[in-house]
């Protein structure tokens, strides 16, 4: 486990663009946390990591969208599903199971369908005195040997301040 | 209706929506039936499926079947289907692609492929016939915020999109944190009437100087912040001021950025559109500012802001008079973007 405190949107993208460099084809990706916390800010990191050159924009109503980048990119975001069974007809195995990196916002609403092997991203808003506005609490979860390594080296990069 | 009419098959099925639509000459609605917009129980009988693909699926050639019937045409009456291939949900896009193709390739009817942000700036051709070029187009919708140049059909050049956030999103998820029910939009365009737009000093994302580009997840944060703060200051939220306040700083950047880019491009017209353009406080703004620096301001009725096919088949009436045809192997696009053409 591995837990950063940002102080700024700009920050919380910075540590996204760290994670998208170490990413490789087939990972997945759950980002879980509250309204406004910076899950899509970070987003925009990783897929700068992952040398996306387009904006990544927030996909609420699409649901998926897609990149390229040096893999192709897989941007979920399931906030407005009601049931996660609705997953399944957005065909999200061709996405979780397929040659790309796939990030998905809004984890938890479809804890059931994550792979096993997949890293967990928590996001807190930490507002604790009205000054804190941008401060987030950022908590890795790795749910396999690969991702526990990723958060290692994670660790490393972000530390070294590179 | 006579057969020298160009007549298209519009078919939208990008998002939560199916819709159908006959349209003769770019202008004359026909029919135009939105799946939304119907009572599918009663149509169909017990339990439509909630969820986009699978409902398209079901519910597309009876659609279909129903527009013809209004329309009290034959399929030998048409001219043309055109058909959204992007952007939107792959799943939803491929029921709707698919269904054109079949119809195109058995009918020999030729194929079009509409981009459906396109479709939402013909809307208002679709209301008003041709609009005097050149123009500058905001699209705001859930999905989309684009600000457009055009020079005539089928020649444009893409000034802004949003960064993050699209501006109906932002409505929807600050009407969901307030607890205000769905859709967000209305709602907080109702509630804003009661409150004051100055109570609180939300911030507006210009970006940097000069660029026409929105970004609204800044906004959202700040109003997130501001109802955690009076949480924690166990102050009450006056929630007519913060809708009225956070909408102004919305329609604010939409308004000034429109209205920059027409200055900056020497138009006299500019047209809003797409879901947004509902929003009473966006088009009194901007009516009011373009009216001052005389512009000609277009918006289409309510019906035709949100998803429709008309608009579909609008845009292509104008890609048959050109010509611009797809070929039968057309797939969807689900991250289709505008394509500046100029």
């Amino acid at each position: 486990m591995l837990e950063i405190t940002t102080k700024s949107a700009e920050e919380s993208k910075r540590l996204g663009f760290h994670l998208g460099k170490l990413l490789k084809k087939g990972d997945v990706v759950g980002l879980m946390g509250d309204l406004g916390a910076g899950k899509t800010v970070f987003t925009q990191g990783v897929a700068e990591g992952l040398k996306v050159k387009d904006y990544v924009t927030s996909p609420t109503f699409t649901l998926i969208n897609q990149y390229e980048g040096g893999l192709p990119f897989y941007h979920f975001d399931v906030y407005r599903l009601d049931d996660p069974e609705e997953l399944l007809d957005l065909g999200y195995e061709e996405y979780f199971y397929g040659e790309g990196v796939t990030i998905i916002e809004w984890a938890e609403k479809i804890e059931d369908y994550l792979p096993y092997c997949c890293l967990i991203v928590y996001f807190h808003r930490l507002q604790e005195k009205i000054s804190d506005t941008d401060t987030r609490r950022i908590v890795f979860k790795p749910r396999s040997k690969r991702f526990v390594q990723a958060v290692e080296e994670l660790k490393k990069n972000v530390g070294s301040g590179d | 209706m006579k057969k020298e009419h160009i007549i298209i098959l519009g078919v939208e099925t990008s998002c939560d929506d199916t819709a159908v639509s006959l349209v003769a000459e770019g202008r004359e609605i026909l029919s135009s039936l939105v799946s939304s917009q119907m009572d599918l129980h009663e149509r169909f009988g017990g339990v439509v499926p909630e969820v986009a693909s699978r409902r398209h699926l079901e519910i597309i050639n009876a659609l279909i079947e129903e527009a013809m019937e209004e329309a009290d045409l034959n399929f030998s009456d048409l001219s043309a289907i055109g058909v959204t291939y992007g952007p939107g949900l792959v799943g939803a896009l491929l029921i709707g692609v698919s269904t054109a193709k079949a119809l195109a390739y058995t009918c020999h009817l030729p194929l079009i492929a509409v981009n459906h942000i396109e479709g939402h700036m013909y809307a208002n051709f679709l209301a008003h016939g041709d609009l005097p070029f050149p123009l500058v187009s905001l699209i705001v919708s859930g999905g989309h915020t684009n600000l457009v140049y055009m020079e005539d059909h089928g020649k444009m050049e893409i000034m802004g999109r949003t960064r993050d956030d699209a501006a109906g999103e932002v409505f929807d998820k600050i009407a969901r944190s307030l607890e205000l029910g769905y859709p967000g939009g209305p709602v907080i365009d109702n509630l804003s009437k009661k409150g004051n737009p100055l109570a609180i000093p939300f911030p507006r994302a210009y970006l940097e100087e000069g660029s026409y580009d929105f970004s609204f997840s800044g906004l959202k944060s700040a109003v997130l912040n501001h109802l955690n703060r009076q949480k924690l200051k166990g102050e009450k939220v006056n929630i007519p001021d913060l809708a009225a306040s956070f909408q102004e700083a919305v329609v604010e950047v939409l308004v000034e950025k429109t209205l920059a880019a027409a200055r900056d491009k020497g138009v006299r017209t500019i047209s809003l559109s797409g879901g947004v353009a509902a929003n009473q406080a966006l088009r009194l703004s901007l009516e009011q500012k373009a009216r001052e620096k005389g512009y000609r301001l277009f918006f289409p009725p309510l019906s035709l802001c949100t998803d429709n096919a008309a608009m579909v088949a609008c845009v292509g009436y104008y890609q048959y008079l050109r010509e611009d045809f797809a070929s039968l192997d057309l797939n969807a696009v689900p991250g289709l973007q505008l394509i500046s053409s100029l």
